[in-house]
């Protein structure tokens, strides 16, 4: 691990949040942070609260507790006008594509620069058109979003989440539902934006060999913290139960197969008890 | 059980602590998208109020029917059966237009309003809109409030318009009605003042029917069967509304 790096080097940071859902607790004095030009994988098992994470970052939700801070400045001091502001340094790529069902795809792409610039029609044609041939789309652009396939909303949320130039992208869980190939064409995206772009990934998956492939770091998140972090090499080569098990897939380990439940045998064969 | 009715009326006090604050946003912000996003407005004008015209329309025919049978069959017991025009044109103006214009368009436009806007929010749209520093509040839920507002006095007018020819259709043209009688009696009787309680009422249910639609959308579960719990909801709360404020506008009109 490198931490050898200044502080600086770090686009985000997350300092002992606390967040919890109703009584439900989510996170406990979780700390991370994220390297600038770098793509982060946060994994961790179904729900553990990684997309949790990725709305306390984009402040879509507040911590109980803890501070987060975006390239310097801590997000819970923003008003709306400044948090709308710091958005606009951020791409969010949502788990399925989140397009504005009403509008074609080439209007999804442009709705950012129609809101945020006085570009001319000629201008934001040229952007969207450029954008969503980075993504393969260009051909797709007088489709409506219903007539798309999973991978290519996901595709076309891509173009629109870049189309703003952002300094940040997110991912939540890109990966889901995709056929191989897509996935394959996702991954190989993740990695091509972030570096012909000089942009800073975060990528919210449980898809280990995908995201490994891609990511430079990789945060396991567990029981409400950071169970293990460091390069894909090193939490493949890491030895405690609870990631290997993760990075493997094994079915039972420390993450228990079963969900809590009283006495097996005692609830089958119980006395009387009516329950 | 006083800790369950503590809580309940906790939850209560939230609930409606939280329906203020997003009805005063929406009043707040109104007249700005109002010039500002003015085509998304009139956009949201022709799906609430244009789609609903055909609705309107055949209701109110049918409507205007029946008040003029039941007004004639009424009054010819006592020799009056030319005033068979007032009584269907106070009923319309003043009560039925409005209210069954509000109740079906609650049914019409309201529901449409809610699971439309509790989709959007089911399928991270509205989320998506926050991440791109887009308020979904201006850009979804207040073009489709004003569009509400706007076109709720234009159904009802048509609605009453629609519901004065059906009655003159059923008392002059098949009851045999005097047409002169008809129409003079209503016109004497009728005030500036008794058309006006009527688009006052229009006004007052447009705001309440679209507000109590977006509220219900915004606010509905992201979940198919939460959507389909604030579409149900839109039209029950919205009947009652209607009718509990048609009921206060009436007595105070007619106790001034």
């Amino acid at each position: 691990m490198t931490w050898s790096r200044k502080l600086s080097d770090y686009l985000i940071e997350v300092h002992d949040v606390d967040f919890a859902r109703g009584d439900r607790s989510i996170f406990k004095n979780l700390s991370l942070t994220i390297g600038r030009g770098d793509v982060t994988a946060v994994m961790g098992p179904s729900g553990t609260g990684k997309t949790t994470l990725l709305q306390l970052i984009t402040r879509q939700l507040v911590p109980d507790k803890g501070r987060i801070i975006v390239d310097g400045v801590d997000i819970a001091s923003l008003s709306q006008s400044e948090l709308y502001k710091l958005r606009q340094r951020f791409g969010m790529l949502f788990q399925n594509g989140a397009l504005l069902t009403d509008m074609s795809v080439f209007e999804n792409v442009a709705f950012p620069l129609r809101e945020h610039t006085e570009l001319s029609e000629r201008l934001i044609r040229h952007v969207v058109l450029t954008k969503l041939h980075a993504v393969g789309l260009r051909g797709a652009a007088y489709l409506m979003p219903g007539q798309l396939s999973g991978g290519m909303s996901r595709r076309v949320a891509l173009a629109r989440a870049m189309v703003m130039d952002p300094d940040i992208l997110i991912y939540d869980e890109p990966f889901v539902g995709l056929d191989p190939i897509s996935m394959g064409v996702i991954a190989k995206l993740i990695r091509q934006m972030n570096d012909a772009l000089d942009l800073t990934s975060i990528v919210v998956s449980h898809d280990v060999r995908e995201i490994s492939e891609v990511s430079d770091f990789c945060y396991v998140i567990a029981d409400g913290a950071v169970a293990a972090s460091g390069s894909p090499d090193e939490l493949n080569a890491d030895t405690s139960a609870l990631v290997e098990q993760f990075m493997h897939g094994l079915a039972d380990g420390p993450v228990a197969f079963h969900y809590d439940a009283p006495d097996y045998e005692e609830q089958l064969l119980g006395k009387a008890r009516g329950n | 059980m006083l800790r369950e009715i503590l809580d309940t009326f906790l939850k209560f006090l939230r609930t409606f602590g939280a329906m203020v604050l997003f009805f005063v946003r929406v009043f707040l912000h109104s007249p700005a998208v109002f010039f500002s996003r003015f085509p998304l407005v009139i956009k949201q004008v022709y799906n609430a109020g244009a789609l609903s015209i055909v609705i309107i329309m055949v209701s109110g025919l049918f409507v205007g029917g029946v008040l003029a049978l039941q007004a004639f069959a009424n009054l010819e017991r006592f020799n009056a059966e030319d005033t068979t025009g007032i009584f269907a044109g106070f009923a319309l103006i003043k009560e039925i237009g409005p209210v069954i214009t509000a109740l079906l368009f609650a049914g019409r436009a309201g529901t449409a309003l809610a699971s439309e806007i509790g989709l959007m929010k089911a399928t991270d749209q509205l989320s998506a809109m926050e991440m791109m520093a887009v308020d979904p509040v201006r850009y979804v839920v207040i073009p489709r409030f004003l569009g509400g507002v706007i076109s709720m006095p234009l159904l009802t007018a048509v609605f009453t318009t629609i519901g004065l020819a059906g009655a003159h259709v059923v008392a002059v043209e098949w009851l045999g009605v005097d047409v002169g009688a008809y129409w003079q009696q209503l016109q004497q009787a009728l005030d500036m003042e008794d058309v006006l309680e009527g688009i006052y009422k229009s006004i007052v249910f447009g705001i309440i029917a679209s507000l109590l639609a977006v509220w219900e959308g915004y606010n509905a579960i992201p979940t198919a069967a939460g959507v389909g719990r604030a579409t149900t909801r839109t039209v029950v709360i919205t009947a009652i509304a209607v009718l509990i404020f048609d009921f206060m506008i009436t007595a105070a009109v007619s106790l001034r």
